[in-house]
């Protein structure tokens, strides 16, 4: 009773996280970045353009799928890119198929993806490490073999829904409010926010501090309560719920799906920017979505083959596992503090020197 | 009450527990032996990591080996490791409410159990502070906390004063011998430390080669011929 007296000035939890003002300017920042990029940022770019971004929105989404499970459970998958995949045939096949309204789609890709994208995670119940990324490996082939016999769905009939010899392809459709492109990056952007949302409130609660324990050591979780089982399946989920959703994103923003675009090695790339990007932070999924299709669109632009992506993804991720393992999200802001140290020693050494020239 | 009868664990040809038998009753309990003993090997077999091929352990009038070992914990078995299991991460709050979070057994809110397990053990300073920041032994105090949180009903603590200054296990002390009073729960002590085991512990078993050699009152069981030979070795270097 005692104890808990004495400490009745204490701050609850949350307030504590909020008490520096540091946060609050951080907090400034994110808005103001997030407004420049809702409003400001589709009109001036180019449609070439806007059409990466969508992509890297919704490959920012899969990747902060992928950070819950290597980042914060220890699961490698190899597997997501294909998860994503089953999530664009989901809602292709709704759109196609229904006149559901293009949230209640999203939602049901959502889920569906959840309950097959488990499936594909489900030997991380028992393995982990690099058996459990070959397996999810396999799978993932599996997967792209199903896809490039039944092909994405193109408004034809039956369960497959696609038409092979139609000359005639209807678009995937779009939301009314998002019919342009410009309106769809928007769209994408906020429903990206909303999954951010999504893993943040895991992450903040029970569901993350027993995978922060997990990831930690699997016997002191079990130690502690935690049922591992549980937790690892619910992150299982929770990813693939997300890139569920993810590949509605895609859909909506390609128009067109073509099996021929999602091969297997999709996933280990994905993989290597995740690490690059950073798998510990939120911020390192949309750094990871950056280098994975923004940089290819700058690369074709400027007329470099993005062959020389595979090269630099594969040095950058040498240099995160060796240098910088929470990657550029966390190496960054250090390096440039350290540069800043270098400058100001520099700025400061410079008047005495100057002093014995004169 | 800890009653062990007859638990034996063989893990293919060796066996770490042989036919243990001994009960632990209330208070603090020592737990000694030398290395290889099979003093953790009867702490995994205690939280559940380990099922013994034979026998059985009651504790508090409960079959405890028919729990999952997630459960036991819920049920209010606690345990320290030999490595530090503190999440670095997590701020020192955090990582004593996860406990709280997954446990049947609580005392009041979930703050006032947490924070006053932060209080228990004396770890000074804000208790939202991330734990990386903390040195080797707050964050052994971290873990003592994780261990008491609620309502336990036994705390295994696997050698928490290994590789700690003398004030700090003098400190650590103190706040293991208050664990009874305070929260309510028995306590097993595995240490090599025999100035913390005969200062804490009412009563002590030693453990030989996976078998019980004595066990009783810390002071006779320290003086037993036996237990010096096997234990400390005195007889031969002598």
């Amino acid at each position: 009773m005692t104890s808990a007296g004495v400490r009745t000035n204490a701050r609850p939890a949350w307030l504590s996280q909020t008490r520096e003002p540091r946060t609050l300017i951080r907090l400034a920042v994110i808005v103001l970045l997030l407004l420049f990029v809702l409003l400001a940022l589709p009109s001036m770019l180019s449609l070439y353009y806007v059409d990466a971004m969508i992509q890297v929105a919704v490959y920012t989404v899969v990747a902060l799928g992928l950070g819950i499970l290597v980042g914060r459970v220890g699961l490698v998958s190899l597997g997501q890119a294909a998860v994503l995949a089953i999530g664009a045939w989901v809602s292709a096949r709704l759109l196609f198929a229904t006149s559901l309204s293009f949230p209640i789609v999203l939602l049901a890709s959502g889920l569906v993806t959840m309950v097959l994208g488990t499936l594909v995670g489900l030997p991380a119940l028992r393995m982990r490490g690099l058996y459990l990324a070959l397996i999810t490996l396999m799978l993932a082939g599996a997967i792209t073999v199903v896809l490039s016999t039944t092909n994405f769905p193109n408004g034809g009939h039956g369960f497959l829904g696609y038409n092979g010899g139609n000359v005639h392809v209807p678009p995937i459709r779009r939301p009314s409010i998002a019919a342009t492109d410009q309106a769809f990056f928007r769209y994408t952007v906020v429903v990206s926010i909303l999954m951010f949302f999504l893993v943040l409130a895991h992450v903040r609660g029970r569901p993350g501090r027993a995978w922060a324990s997990i990831r930690q050591s699997e016997s002191a979780a079990l130690a502690a309560g935690i049922n591992t089982t549980l937790y690892k399946l619910w992150a299982l989920a929770l990813a693939a719920f997300i890139t569920g959703v993810a590949g509605g994103l895609l859909a909506g923003g390609q128009r067109y799906l073509y099996s021929i675009d999602f091969v297997t090695q999709d996933s280990i790339i994905l993989l290597a920017v995740v690490l690059m990007g950073g798998a510990y932070s939120m911020w390192g999924a949309i750094i990871a979505g950056l280098l994975y299709k923004f940089l290819p669109a700058l690369l074709n632009n400027w007329g470099v083959s993005s062959d020389w992506l595979t090269i630099l993804f594969g040095i950058g991720v040498l240099q995160a596992l060796t240098t910088a393992p929470a990657g550029i999200v966390d190496q960054f802001p250090k390096d440039m503090a350290r540069l800043g140290r270098r400058l100001r020693g520099l700025v400061k050494r410079r008047p005495p020197a100057r002093g014995e020239a004169g | 009450m800890i009653d062990v009868s007859d638990v034996t664990v063989r893990f293919g040809g060796v066996t770490p527990l042989d036919g243990m038998s001994v009960r632990f009753e209330q208070g603090i309990c020592g737990l000694i032996g030398p290395n290889g003993a099979g003093k953790t090997t009867f702490f995994n077999v205690l939280s559940g990591f380990v099922r013994p091929v034979a026998g059985t352990i009651t504790a508090f009038g409960e079959d405890l080996l028919k729990m999952v070992h997630f459960r036991r914990a819920r049920w209010g078995v606690r345990r320290t490791f030999q490595t530090e299991q503190a999440i670095e991460e997590l701020s020192i709050y955090e990582n004593v409410a996860m406990i709280h979070e997954h446990s049947k057994m609580k005392g009041g809110s979930r703050r006032e159990d947490v924070l006053g397990a932060i209080e228990f053990v004396k770890l000074e300073g804000d208790p939202y502070a991330k734990v990386r920041t903390l040195g080797a032994g707050q964050r052994r105090l971290v873990e003592v906390a994780r261990a008491v949180v609620g309502r336990p009903r036994l705390v295994l603590l696997d050698e928490p004063a290994a590789g700690l200054p003398d004030e700090e296990t003098g400190h650590l002390r103190e706040v293991i011998r208050g664990i009874p009073e305070h929260m309510g729960a028995q306590v097993i002590l595995v240490d090599h430390d025999m100035s913390l085991v005969s200062a804490v512990c009412e009563m002590t078993a030693v453990l030989d080669f996976g078998r019980l050699l004595a066990s009783g009152p810390t002071a006779e069981v320290l003086r037993d011929e036996r237990v010096i030979r096997a234990y400390l070795g005195t007889e031969e270097v002598a």
